[in-house]
């Protein structure tokens, strides 16, 4: 792939990823499965995919992790999207072409 | 990088085992979730479960796929690669020696030449704004850069309008010093004032020269170089001031010029700079007389060479106008200081680095076919390594870093190997490389051997890297073992195939200088230079006011003297021209045509004063007529041998005997009575360019009585000895007896001055062999190791083979056949290859031309020798097969 192409679809996952953590925090799997609503089943974003993505957007300080209880009580690490970190927006559109998503 | 990217690489790199547990702990809890997810859609626990591992996939790959995101991964899988690279090193050390040990060779010999092209060429002139240094000469019809006369260049310096300042310089003037001591011989350089000040010379204690002191008449002043302030002075502050006695006359200390200082960088040694108004030569205020004197000036800012030469031609075309008699047809030379210095070492070192660099690749095409080789070995691992879900990028990596260890390991040793090498190859050459003091391992040579290195390292391992990296991971772990091995062969065919076209190559640059130095040594120089000495003599400096006939009685003296010492055959005073060591010219015009108007419409010639046994000494042929004999003494009419040369020029289809010609120089009319064979004055390879050949020899008592009295201060004695028993500290010991202000100096014999004529070209040939050597060697390694390598891949069908009853010369072929192919592809690759790079050597060679066909042939049949014998021992290896073994080998 292109890495035109490849910089555009990591531009739209973190957007789409952002976007899904705008009302709540949420684990990894919660992320995926908001993205496939948002997106009426068009993404669907494995683990294999969302995992290292959000460890890069954590490492970037757009997300904060913390470890956190799933509804039924399971330990997982929730994230949520920082105010402070917010992506410069207008920064990655230039970068990425049409990005928005 | 920003802050928080920093804070993250630090704590993934200081805390790598908590992140990878923190890690661990999120990629399982992501499975829970899916599972519990799946129980929810109504699976049972246990199909939840595998459906959720289905879903999440590998879990390693994952956790791979985070790692690499993270900060730090680069440098953390970095060191990772480089400490299973030291392991695999350490687990086969005789890979890794013969690996280093080919790239110490070729690594360490581009570091030793580069130090030379570094120290010689990269490094600036060690003068300020050197750039704006020109060199300047007279331009005359014999001489493209002849000497300026003192007269000529006074107005030169008041006339020009594009120089800040000019100055002159006259050296190999030597002096003789007394009251120090013993008298002695030392060397001076008549200067004028600007000329340290120019050069940006800064004397360690006293001044230079002002302004005014160069005039002739000015007190008699002098500096000394700090070696012999140091020599004669033990360096005492308290020499400024002091009286120095040199021909007799008491010159003043006013400075001391330190001992870095060497105008053109050729380590010839200087003593004393005398200001050259000082100089008592009766030729000096004679603007036609040129005497030696070479200037040197700096251009004004933003002023280019070009404006200058145009400058110079308007003042020297004036002078031309006002002093027709002397100056008509005389130019200035301008040229860069630079390109003076280096502009002839500039193309051979060149020459050289290039040759080297083929070295380089050489060692770096055998170490790429040891590791093809080796790759055999590590198909499985690598299969492995590619199951367990390693990229491609991962496993070139690896093995671009294990190569770039072993490069640099070979680039440590190489730096040994350079440091060594660098002072063997310069002990061979220190006169004719001009700044050889200025060479050494500086951090520019570290860093190019540094980058040379790593370059090598990538270059020789990536090949290798790709092919491995794409083997078929199903094949190989099969068992077979074979996937993808008949590719490799053609690329390790290709390899050694490339090497042989480059030790092709450099054998054929050997090669050639090989057939110039045999040429050159071949030529006849027109005389004999066995066991003869040349030295210098001085007489005492009383002498200089005394009258002719005393200096020729003492000079008779001092010639019995030196008849008479054991060992000497014969002897033969001599003044102007020296054989290749000295050049001096006479003008002269035929008699019986009318004396030409100009100095420089009369006709030019080499000339030679000697003594009658000169022809004796030297060894040339006497062609027709007689040589000069005790007779023709001061006393008789005067008269002149020519050489062939002259006699065919200026006397063409007539016997010159009996004719007279008119010498400008002293005024004399000689008679010729022989001619003599050609000398070659220029050098064994020059002479025959030159335009300026005709020579002139009269006999030394007949010298005009001004010259008598000039040879005091220093003439040339050419003895030829009996065997090559050294005996000059005999005829020190001798010139002692008669007194001690008779000073014999600088010896040197004739082989050793034609050596030196060659040295370049020795200098040439000897790292050129050297390099073509190593090239064959390695080259015969690459082919014999692959060569072996695919006797032993085939070594069943071998077997099959003789089972069915091959015979041994059917299997011998079978092998060899397959290192022909390579090498005969190399050699066909090599010529074309040769014809284009030796086309940079035409002006080394001397004799035959760059495509010498005798020179190919040979080095195709010696590499072809050399290849067949590295492929006859796998081949004779294979013929020993014995087919059960080879049938039950899998």
């Amino acid at each position: 792939m292109a890495p035109d192409q490849t910089n555009l679809l990591h531009g739209t996952l973190d957007m789409m990823i952002l976007r899904a953590l705008t009302r709540t925090e949420m684990h990894c799997l919660g992320i995926s499965r908001r993205i496939e609503q948002i997106t009426k089943g068009t993404f669907q974003v494995e683990a294999r995919i969302a995992l290292p993505r959000l460890h890069r957007m954590e490492e970037q300080g757009w997300l904060v992790s913390l470890w956190g209880e799933s509804q039924n009580n399971r330990c997982a690490k929730v994230l949520q999207a920082d105010g402070r970190g917010t992506p410069p927006t207008a920064k990655r559109k230039q970068n990425d072409g049409a990005a928005s998503p | 990088m920003g802050f928080r990217h920093l804070v993250s690489l630090f704590r993934n790199l200081l805390h790598r085992r908590r992140e990878d547990r923190e890690l661990d702990a999120q990629v399982r809890a992501h499975a829970l979730l899916l599972a519990d997810e799946n129980v929810r859609a109504g699976m049972s626990t246990q199909e939840a479960q595998r459906q959720a591992r289905l879903e999440l996939g590998g879990v390693e790959q994952i956790k791979e796929g985070v790692r690499e995101i993270r900060a730090g991964h680069m440098v953390e899988t970095f060191f990772q690669d480089v400490r299973f690279g030291l392991r695999i090193l350490r687990k086969n050390p005789g890979f890794a020696t013969v690996a280093i040990l080919t790239l110490a060779l070729g690594i360490g010999a581009n570091t030793a030449i580069f130090s030379v092209v570094n120290g010689v060429l990269l490094n600036p002139l060690p003068y300020p704004q050197a750039e704006q240094l020109v060199m300047l000469h007279e331009s005359k019809p014999n001489f493209a850069t002849g000497s300026i006369s003192f007269p000529n260049f006074l107005d030169w310096q008041k006339e020009n309008r594009t120089f800040s300042s000019m100055a002159i310089q006259r050296s190999g003037s030597s002096f003789i010093l007394t009251g120090l001591g013993e008298a002695e011989q030392v060397n001076g350089t008549f200067v004028s004032s600007e000329f340290f000040r120019q050069l940006g010379v800064v004397p360690l204690i006293g001044r230079d020269f002002s302004a005014s002191e160069d005039r002739i008449g000015a007190a008699p002043l002098a500096m000394i170089t700090e070696g012999f302030w140091k020599r004669k002075f033990g360096s005492a502050r308290d020499v400024l001031g002091r009286s120095l006695t040199l021909d007799g006359k008491g010159y003043t200390i006013i400075g001391v010029v330190p001992a870095s200082f060497d105008l053109l960088g050729t380590l010839r040694l200087q003593e004393i700079y005398v200001p050259v108004g000082q100089w008592s030569h009766p030729l000096l205020t004679n603007r036609a007389a040129g005497l030696g004197i070479h200037g040197i000036g700096r251009l004004k800012p933003g002023v280019s060479v070009e404006q200058a030469k145009a400058d110079m031609a308007r003042v020297t075309g004036n002078l031309a106008e006002v002093y027709p008699d002397a100056d008509k047809g005389i130019g200035a030379a301008l040229i860069p200081l630079r390109e003076w210095m280096l502009g002839r070492v500039q193309r051979f070192l060149l020459l050289l680095f290039g040759a080297v660099g083929f070295v380089l690749l050489i060692a770096c095409v055998n170490v790429a076919n040891l590791l093809l080789a080796r790759s055999t070995s590590r198909e499985r691992e690598f299969a492995v390594r590619k199951a367990l879900g390693a990229t491609q990028r991962q496993l070139v990596r690896q093995l671009v870093i294990e190569g770039m260890l072993l490069a640099l390991f070979g680039g440590g040793t190489g730096l040994l190997i350079a440091g060594w090498g660098m002072r063997a190859a310069l002990s061979r050459l220190p006169a004719a490389l001009p700044r050889a003091a200025e060479v050494g391992l500086d951090a520019r040579v570290l860093l190019f051997s540094a980058v040379a290195s790593l370059l090598t390292g990538v270059l020789f391992s990536l090949l290798p890297a790709i092919k491995m990296s794409r083997a078929n991971v199903h094949s190989v772990l099969k068992g077979g073992g074979r996937g993808g091995s008949g590719v490799r062969h053609r690329a390790q065919g290709a390899l050694v195939a490339a090497e042989m076209a480059l030790a092709f190559v450099l054998l054929i640059g050997a090669g050639l200088m090989i057939r110039t130095l045999a040429a050159l040594w071949n030529t006849s120089p027109g005389f004999n230079p066995r066991n003869v000495l040349t030295f210098g003599l001085s007489l005492p400096a009383a002498l200089k006011q005394a009258n002719p006939e005393t200096i020729r009685a003492s000079l008779r003296e001092v010639h019995a003297k030196f008849r008479s010492v054991p060992g000497v055959r014969n002897v033969s005073f001599s003044w102007g021209a020296v054989p290749m060591s000295g050049d001096d010219e006479w003008l002269f015009w035929i008699d019986g045509q009318a004396k030409p108007a100009s100095e420089n419409e009369m006709n030019w010639a080499l000339d030679y004063v000697v003594e009658p046994d000169y022809l004796d000494v030297m060894g040339i042929p006497l062609v027709s007529g007689r040589f000069f004999t005790e007779r023709d003494d001061e006393h008789a009419a005067p008269v002149a041998v020519v050489d062939e040369v002259l006699a065919h020029k200026f006397f063409p289809g007539q016997d010159p005997i009996g004719k007279r010609l008119h010498l400008n120089s002293t005024g004399q009319t000689a008679e010729i009575v022989g001619v003599v064979g050609h000398v070659k004055q220029w050098g064994l390879d020059r002479d025959d360019k030159e335009d300026l050949r005709a020579q002139l020899y009269t006999p030394f008592m007949q010298l005009t009585d001004q010259a008598m009295s000039l040879s005091v201060s220093g003439l040339g004695v050419i003895v030829r000895t009996q065997g090559t028993a050294p005996v000059f500290e005999s005829i020190r010991r001798a010139s002692r007896a008669i007194s001690t202000q008779h000073v014999v100096f600088s010896p040197q014999t004739m082989d050793e001055i034609i050596d030196g004529s060659l040295a370049e070209r020795q200098f040439t040939l000897i790292l050129l062999a050297v390099f073509a050597g190593l090239a064959l060697v390695l080259a015969s390694v690459g082919i014999y190791g692959v060569v072996s390598y695919v006797a032993s891949q085939r070594i069943r069908e071998i077997g099959i083979r003789v089972a069915m009853g091959a015979q041994q010369t059917d299997v011998l072929r079978l092998v060899i056949g397959q290192g022909a192919r390579m090498l005969f592809a190399g050699v066909a690759i090599g010529i074309v290859a040769a014809l284009a790079f030796t086309r940079l050597m035409s002006r080394m060679v001397y004799g035959i031309t760059t495509t010498d066909p005798e020179t190919f042939a040979a080095v195709a049949l010696l590499l072809t020798a050399v290849a067949f014998a590295a492929c006859y021992f796998p081949g004779r290896r294979a013929t020993k097969v014995d087919p059960m073994v080879a049938l039950r080998y899998e």
